[in-house]
């Protein structure tokens, strides 16, 4: 049971978890980048990594286009997201995008990717389906996309992935913002659904929905394995850059590497004081806006765009995956056939052992990291209900800070500082580094639901004379059980698609389906990459699934649970 | 205080901490082995070459030797890792006892001393190996010196799809005349990938008159002399390239895919027996055949090193024993299965084992040693390092 004393170390004890790795990763990035990394030879301190990295000179066109996708894909994400929430949470079309967005939240990045590629490529499926007999063309046509200069198709893969993240964030928000009889008092005034939502609604879900939109923004500047397949690459975007020189034979480019990375860090803090301005600026218009008081019946045409774009990029993302099935079966299959030559479990049959294998890492790494990210998170919540205190908007930026942090910039760092505590390889120091990324997710989820509780009940509970932490074990925590499930099913996908900190903590001994799919995708096989992205979306989709399924049977002789 | 310190960590270590194996005294070596876990760390792009790695695996379970294969998306990550756990102070028990390498991977490891050796030439089966025919006690023409043992010879062979391209092409000059004829139909991997760089020093090799220059270190004084026919060369190709130049492949097999597309031509290869083996996957149409120029292609070898702080060193040297068996590279050179060149001497096998080598078949794609003509060396690794520092401001900078 957990005593009262102990739950008021469960704060203290998450925020150590959480920070702990991301501090101890970052001074060992600091250091390399000032010229110190005495196992290579370098000693330091001194600036000449910051000089080799001015004098590279990809460094701007590479600086401007990680800033203009990360802003672009930010912009139109969070534009999207909004478009479908105003649509009002009754309406047909949004009920519709929302079973259909929340599954597409698990799906892995790098499989969306390969999928999305698959869909636009020139060589692509749609171009196949009308080719050669309405275009003509027996050879695919030589334009750059993906990979396009600008980063559009990079673009639109982070909007695909981001959309769904903020829609589910907005729709917690919702309910915490009285959106229903905001809405009645808005139509009384004549105002139309969209105009009335963003005029009535909009700025108490936006306030809440402000930190996600800024992990948003850091995750969009600096994002690796969705820019590798789908960004340009003659430069490519920062972050890719700076893996570039981590691989680079010559051990004097880690440290441009780590400079590289101090500059990725101070662009994501440049480029969310920028949004925040942005902010400011946006606030007044909008107030200007409010006090117009224009009832115009325009709007609800935005709106439909809104759902239509969102219905888009979530058909786009399913076909995409459904063509990489059909890849994981191909045999020969080339330009201009729309379907493959001759189909074959082969490519399972060889895959198949190793995946199995794959599978029982992953689910033992994400397994463990979640059910560690809900104690803490239970535990923090818990203290919360017991001080009466709730969380203040600072240890909420606490929270966020490993999304905000690149990874980059802080995991190198993590791994030798890991070594040094002899806590080098193997699943246990795995599972701390996806701790770091799932609690943050795990928190997010779980907080509103619990805080919403009807904490009369829990009166009752202790009139009857039971402790709190009975109150929580028999009462809370079993009719909160459809949300935390579905908190561990966030948790579990975020578990599943992390690259970096699996690959690089673990020193390679644990191979994970993302570990796995990453490597073969580097060889460029397509039946091969077909076959490990679906394992990887179909392993990070079931436990969405059962979050749904489970409560209903459990539940099968309670009403209103 | 310091010293009693220090004594005391030494005396803490474990013993074979202290006492790495000896690897001229073999039977040691076995009897250490025994248990053992290797990890392997080596590229894991490339279905055939997995398949290949899994079977060395049960080979060395016959002798006691768990193999695990740590799939890598690059070489360049096992180095990191050695270089962090150096780093923090890790000098024993890390978490690589092997690591598939060479050229300026190798280099830089064996500079900052992060390898276990020299071992390499007292494996036994370092007498089957061709060590006159076969440069494999040089590595890009820095000496070995024992520090990796060789496991696959590996050639530069061009794939080029005889639906669209039928008749190979002589030169570099013969691709660029064809290239800008058919504009769009080639490109190759982005250096600094290894196969990209590649291309960039066959290239080289092949446009200037002499190449035993590059068997010296780049000078300040020659570099800009002796590269100025591949720049003058790379200004003409590249706006005929695939995607203008501006978008590179990231890695060779990922050429594979954009032949299979039919979205280019043509692709190089450091693999005589790739084309076949992915034919065999249907990974490639089955038009695609190989060419090398006439005045031969480069040729290196692959090796394997152990880690300084592997803790299983006595099981990797069995590893590396195995790969140097009559049957391993029987199986290796097999274009069916995998189709790497073998580093033995066939006059120092057995007649037995001669047989697997005489039984296998070339395959459709893959060209006959004789057809593979003259093997030309790799340049000095600092021509590499220059040449891919000046490409990629050429022209890894489109926008």
């Amino acid at each position: 049971m957990i005593r009262p004393g102990l739950v008021r170390l469960f704060p203290i004890l998450t925020i150590g978890v959480m920070l702990g790795p991301v501090l101890a990763g970052l001074w060992g990035t600091v250091l390399p980048a000032f010229g110190h990394l005495p196992a290579a030879g370098f000693h330091g301190p001194n600036l000449a990594a910051f000089g080799l990295l001015a004098d590279w000179p990809g460094l701007w066109p590479s600086l401007r286009l990680t800033l203009t996708t990360g802003f672009l894909a930010t912009t139109l994400s969070v534009a999207l997201a909004f478009l479908v929430l105003s649509a009002g949470a009754d309406s047909r079309g949004f009920i519709l995008l929302r079973r259909a967005l929340s599954p597409l939240l698990s799906v892995p990045h790098a499989a969306a990717a390969f999928g999305l590629a698959f869909l636009i490529a020139p060589s692509g499926w749609i171009v196949r389906l009308v080719s050669p007999w309405a275009t003509g063309w027996t050879q695919p046509p030589d334009i750059a996309i993906p990979q396009d200069p600008y980063g559009l198709a990079m673009v639109a893969g982070l909007v695909a992935k981001e959309v769904p993240f903020l829609f589910l964030m907005g729709l917690a928000a919702l309910g915490q913002a009285r959106e229903s009889q905001s809405m009645t008092v808005a139509r009384a005034l004549g105002y139309g659904q969209t105009v009335g939502w963003f005029r009535s609604v909009f700025p108490a879900v936006y306030a809440q929905m402000r930190l996600p939109i800024f992990a948003v923004l850091a995750y969009s500047l600096s994002v690796v394995d969705l820019a590798i397949i789908l960004g340009p690459t003659t430069p490519p975007p920062l972050s890719v850059q700076i893996l570039r020189w981590m691989s680079d034979p010559a051990l004097s480019m880690r440290l441009v590497a780590a400079a590289g990375a101090l500059v990725q860090l101070g662009l994501v803090i440049a480029a969310i004081g920028v949004w925040i301005r942005c902010e400011t600026f946006g606030s007044r218009l909008y107030r200007h806006w409010i006090w117009r008081g224009n009832r115009a019946p325009h709007g609800a045409g935005i709106t439909r765009f809104g759902l239509f774009t969102g219905a888009v990029l979530a058909v786009a993302l399913f076909v995409g995956l459904s063509i990489l099935a059909l890849w994981s079966i191909a045999g020969h299959w080339t330009f201009p056939d729309a379907l493959p030559e001759q189909v074959s479990l082969r490519t399972w049959a060889r895959q198949g052992p190793d995946m199995l294998q794959a599978i029982s890492a992953t689910l033992a790494v994400g397994g463990i990291a979640v059910g560690l990210a809900l104690v803490l998170t239970i535990g923090c919540l818990q203290a919360e209900t017991l001080s009466r205190r709730p969380m203040g908007q600072r240890a909420l930026w606490l929270l966020y800070l490993p999304l905000l942090v690149p990874q980059t910039a802080f995991l190198p760092g993590l791994q030798t500082f890991l070594i040094s505590i002899g806590f080098a390889t193997g699943t246990g120091p795995v599972i701390v580094a996806h701790l770091v990324f799932v609690l943050p997710y795990v928190f997010l989820s779980l907080a509103d639901p619990f805080r919403n509780w009807d904490t009369r009940l829990g009166t009752i509970g202790a009139a009857l004379g039971k402790r709190p932490e009975v109150v929580l074990c028999r009462l809370r925590l079993p009719m909160l059980l459809r949300p935390i499930l579905i908190a561990a099913a966030v948790g579990f996908a975020v578990s599943v698609g992390q690259y970096l900190p699996s690959l690089l903590i673990g020193g390679g001994r644990v191979q994970t389906l993302t570990t796995q799919a990453l490597a073969l995708a580097s060889g460029g096989d397509r039946a091969a990459i077909g076959v490990w992205a679906i394992g990887q979306t179909m392993v990070a989709l079931l436990p969405f699934l059962a979050a749904t399924a489970v409560p209903l049977w459990v539940w099968r002789n309670r009403k209103g649970v | 205080m310091l010293k009693h310190l220090l004594l005391a960590t030494v005396l803490a270590m474990p013993l074979s901490a202290l006492a790495d194996p000896d690897p001229s005294n073999w039977d040691r070596v076995l009897a250490e082995a025994q248990g053992q876990t290797v990890y392997w760390n080596a590229w894991g792009g490339s279905t055939t070459t997995n398949d290949f790695i899994a079977w060395v695996g049960e080979q060395a379970a016959n002798q006691g030797v768990t193999l695990e294969h740590v799939k890598l998306t690059d070489t360049a990550d096992a180095v990191t890792r050695v270089l962090s756990e150096k780093q923090a102070g890790q000098d024993t028990d890390g978490a690589i006892d092997m690591i598939w390498i060479n050229g300026a991977n190798f280099a830089a490891m064996k500079d900052a001393g992060l390898l276990f050796g020299p071992f390499a030439e007292q494996l036994p089966n370092w007498a089957l190996v061709d060590t006159a025919g076969k440069t494999v006690q040089t590595d890009f023409t820095v000496p070995v010196d024992g520090y990796e043992s060789p496991w696959a010879m590996a050639q530069v062979v061009f794939m080029h799809d005889t639906a669209d391209l039928p008749a190979p092409l002589p030169s570099m000059q013969a691709l660029l005349d064809w290239s800008t004829a058919n504009p769009g139909r080639f490109t190759y991997p982005q250096p600094p990938d290894f196969l990209g760089t590649t291309f960039l020093k066959q290239a080289l090799v092949d446009l200037i008159d002499d190449a035993s220059v590059l068997q010296q270190p780049a000078t300040e004084e020659n570099y800009a002399t002796v590269t100025a026919p591949l720049w003058a060369f790379l200004d003409q190709l590249t706006p005929t390239l695939w995607r203008d130049g501006k978008v590179y492949p990231a890695t060779g097999p990922a050429q594979l895919q954009l032949i299979a597309d039919n979205e280019v031509d043509l692709a190089i290869s450091f693999s005589p027996g790739e084309a076949t083996a992915a034919i065999a996957n249907g990974q490639l149409p089955d038009t695609v055949r190989t060419f090398v120029l006439d005045k031969g292609t480069i040729g290196n070898a692959s090796f394997v090193a152990i880690p300084y702080n592997s803790g299983s060193k006595a099981g990797a040297m069995v590893v590396a024993n195995i790969l140097l068996s009559a049957q391993a590279q029987a199986r290796a050179q097999d274009p069916a299965l995998l189709g790497y060149g073998t580093v033995l001497n066939m006059a120092a096998l057995p007649d037995a084992d001669r047989a697997l080598f005489d039984a296998l078949e070339l395959g459709v794609a893959t060209l006959s040693p004789a057809e593979l003509g003259s093997v030309q060396a790799e340049p000095h690794p600092s021509w590499m390092t220059m040449i891919a520092a000046d490409w990629a401001i050429r022209y890894g900078v489109t926008q």
